[in-house]
């Protein structure tokens, strides 16, 4: 008897974890009715209308009912750029929260996006782990996890150009509050990465991290892939090894 | 290294925004007296005014600001200086507008005059710089002020003037620039063309479509690439308005009355849609910043500030795109395209200072004395020098030190970049040929109103929707809409229509009729009661 309900139990729950791997953390998303997959939107042209169903992993800013997010679902990420928003929706824009997104496609500077865009709320959750793309880091690999949540590890700290391990803005002339710009290399390649002071400003735990790097620190971090004619992670944490 | 978008982006929400908190903060407000010169300069007294800047993300910019802060607390020990840093006129606009109401405005700001027409809506709020320019003591080269001055003649007259409206100077010319087209000529001869001495419309739409020729590969001829976008305007409002100005075309009037959408707008919006339809033309907000483009060859018509200059060509000091990206051409700089060639028309641009007025007039002359510090030699050539600028004064531009660097364009490619050397050339070679558009509470929103007629006529083509009369028309009071054009220059004139009043003041206003008459027919009564008596 013990044996006959432990195995109902056991096939129970493979077939839990199956069904689970068709909406969970594994595998695809099943899109809605007249829903773009995620190779479907790649496909799509620039100017294209496009509709996809993702799910809100982080948000940039909102201004006067317009909204910038980072968004990804289970095959590709989508950045949403100034997607009509009120403040109200803004707040239910919690990181996991799926929304359907209706607008049109778009390229700038080499970073594509969503951009005139309206969205819907929807019912479904995921949030996505940071997939190591190191090795990837100077291949063209690279660009297909464009705006995905990524993480780096191992990469050690260069002077970013003005003798310090940062510098606030791109040419050192900005002050505390603004976007922070350091580099790290790998391999004897150096990459500029970023702390989008929107996306996390001066309070947050990654700008004082980076704050505090020195230069020859080594260290691992996480951040969303995004591109301005390359490579331009925002990064959202740096831990020092 | 990166330039940044967003900031750029905000510009058209946060003007919508900040005028609505200006007028907010400003309901009901008495405000501050207006100013009043003071009879002598106070330097018993130590005092800390705020000096808001622009720098276009140039560190040598800052540089000079705060060699210029120094220099000035040398001359005036009782006066500090605090500067903070702005790369954006728009942030700077919203939050002056945001610290007005808590009266918390800076001393000194850079600005736009459009801005200043907004910030005027508040009672006393900026300083009327009349009374302080003619100042004997204390004015453009007055006897008492401690460097050398200069004397309002010596202020070009026609960027002097852009600081004028309502009667008043409100602010002084802090540099001066305009648009230049930088050209890929080695591409145009490629295509079979040669450039004119001064680039025409007709010439730019003809050689941007000629360049869209593709081979069986279905890569452009011209640059061998699979990107080209063959012209490309930075600043599509000013793409606009100049195209009216060349044609005499309406824009607004200098009361406020916004013409803007009219038939010749529309004319030019059809010719846009279809260049946009092609490809061969796009914007930076759509496709991204014309230098990447340029220096990349994937661009051959780059409309953009002279202030810019220093990141065009193939040899530009600043630059975004990687080394692979770049590509060896050569770089032709020319005024904006004209109608005419005979009579070119380009706008002019670039920072002024104003004043905000402070409970203490002392306080107020130390920020004048500062604001003219900013038009000294020193500053002028400096900050002249970083960009594609020009300095304001003559006495700045006929320097031996400032003439010694025009004529070294080319000597190497930072200091003496001949690009910038050149854009800065192209605008003194054109004063006279410059000019404004009309001040007025609401001027930056129609401003921004015709960079977005520009921009969605392009998206919509791009789209594959059909640009007609009915998309003119929903986009004409879509944009009118957007940027409340239907209430908004009419606020400064004091035209506004307030239409019917609410019916709690219909209510309101008939009883205190009906008490009157009451009153007078008992007081009639009493009257009557009496003589009757």
């Amino acid at each position: 008897m013990k044996k006959s309900v432990a195995l109902i139990l056991t096939f129970s729950l493979m077939l839990a974890l199956a069904g689970c791997g068709g909406k969970g953390d594994a595998g695809s998303d099943v899109k809605s009715e007249g829903v773009m997959t995620y190779a479907e939107y790649m496909a799509a042209a620039v100017d294209d209308q496009v509709v996809v169903e993702t799910y809100v992993q982080a948000k940039q800013s909102w201004w006067d009912n317009t909204a910038t997010i980072y968004t990804q679902d289970k095959d590709g990420a989508y950045f949403i750029y100034n997607m009509a928003c009120s403040e109200a929706d803004y707040d239910k824009l919690t990181p996991g929260t799926k929304i359907k997104v209706t607008g049109y496609k778009a390229e700038w500077s080499g970073e594509v996006e969503i951009v005139d865009a309206t969205f819907e709320i929807e019912d479904g959750n995921y949030v996505a782990s940071a997939l190591d793309v190191t090795s990837m880091l100077g291949s063209d690999d690279l660009i297909a996890h464009q705006n995905e949540f990524v993480s780096f590890k191992g990469m050690t700290v260069e002077d970013a150009g003005n003798g310090s391990a940062f510098m606030y803005k791109w040419d050192n002339s900005g002050t505390d509050g603004d976007d922070l710009y350091f580099n790290v290399s790998l391999n004897g390649q150096t990459y500029t990465f970023t702390v989008e002071s929107y996306l996390c400003d001066n309070t947050t735990d990654v700008y004082a991290a980076v704050k505090n790097l020195q230069i020859g620190d080594v260290v691992d971090m996480e951040g969303f892939l995004y591109w301005y004619e390359g490579v331009n992670p925002h990064i959202t944490s740096v831990t020092v090894k | 290294m990166t330039k940044k978008r967003k900031t750029v982006r905000y510009l058209l929400l946060c003007l919508l925004f900040a005028s609505a908190a200006l007028l907010a903060g400003c309901h009901g407000s008495k405000g501050l007296d207006p100013f009043g010169m003071p009879e002598e300069f106070d330097t018993s007294r130590n005092y800390t005014i705020t000096f808001w800047a622009k720098n276009d993300t140039n560190k040598t910019q800052t540089d000079i600001y705060e060699r210029a802060i120094a220099e000035f607390e040398q001359l005036y020990p009782n006066i500090k200086v605090n500067l903070r840093l702005y790369t954006d006129y728009g942030m700077i606009y919203n939050d002056v507008i945001t610290n007005i109401s808590t009266n918390t405005t800076p001393n000194v700001c850079i600005t736009y005059p459009d801005h200043i027409a907004t910030y005027l809506t508040g009672t006393n709020v900026v300083v009327p710089l009349d009374e302080l320019f003619a100042d004997e003591r204390y004015g453009f080269g007055g006897s008492e002020v401690r460097f050398d001055t200069v004397a309002q003649s010596e202020v070009i007259p026609r960027f002097l003037e852009e600081g004028a409206f309502d009667g008043h100077y409100y602010a002084i010319p802090f540099m001066r620039s305009t648009e230049a087209c930088y050209v890929n000529k080695t591409y145009v001869e490629a295509l079979g063309y040669t450039l004119p001495d001064v680039l025409t419309w007709d010439f730019v739409w003809e050689v941007s479509e000629a360049a869209l020729a593709a081979d069986a590969d279905g890569n452009f001829v011209v640059n061998g690439q699979n990107v080209l976008i063959p012209f490309i305007y930075k600043s599509t409002d000013n793409m606009m308005i100049q195209m009216l100005r060349q044609t005499d075309g309406d824009y607004s009037t200098d009361e406020g009355d916004i013409l803007l959408f009219n038939d010749t707008t529309k004319a030019f919006l059809y010719t846009i849609a279809e260049h946009g339809k092609s490809r061969a033309f796009s914007t930076f907000k759509i496709s991204s910043y014309p230098a990447n483009f340029l220096n990349a060859g994937q661009c051959i018509f780059a409309v953009d500030s002279t202030a810019g200059a220093t990141w065009m060509g193939t040899d530009a000091p600043l630059r975004d795109i990687s080394d692979e990206k770049l590509v060896q051409f050569e770089t032709e700089v020319m005024t904006a395209p004209q109608f005419d060639p005979g009579a070119p028309q380009m706008i002019s641009q670039g920072p002024s200072v104003c004043l905000f007025n402070k409970s203490d007039p002392q306080e107020v002359l130390a920020s004048w004395l500062f604001a003219q510090y900013l038009l000294t030699n020193d500053v002028q050539i400096a900050y002249a020098e970083t960009e594609g600028y020009i300095p304001v004064t003559t006495r700045a531009q006929n320097a031996a030190e400032y003439t010694d660097y025009l004529a070294r364009g080319g000597e190497d490619n930072a200091l003496h970049y001949d690009i910038k050397i050149k854009a800065a050339k192209l605008l003194l070679d054109n004063i006279d040929n410059t000019f404004v558009t009309p001040v007025f509470n609401g001027s930056a929103s129609l401003r921004n109103a015709a960079g977005q007629l520009v921009e969605e006529t392009v998206k919509a083509v791009r789209r594959g929707q059909t640009v007609d009369e009915a998309f003119m028309e929903t986009l004409y009071a879509d944009t009118t809409a957007l940027y409340r054009l239907d209430q908004g220059g009419s606020s400064a004139t004091g035209k506004t229509d307030l239409g019917p009043l609410p019916k709690t003041a219909v209510v309101l206003l008939v009883s205190l009729a009906v008490v009157w008459i009451l009153i007078i027919l008992y007081v009639i009564l009493q009257a009557k009661k009496q003589k009757s008596y």
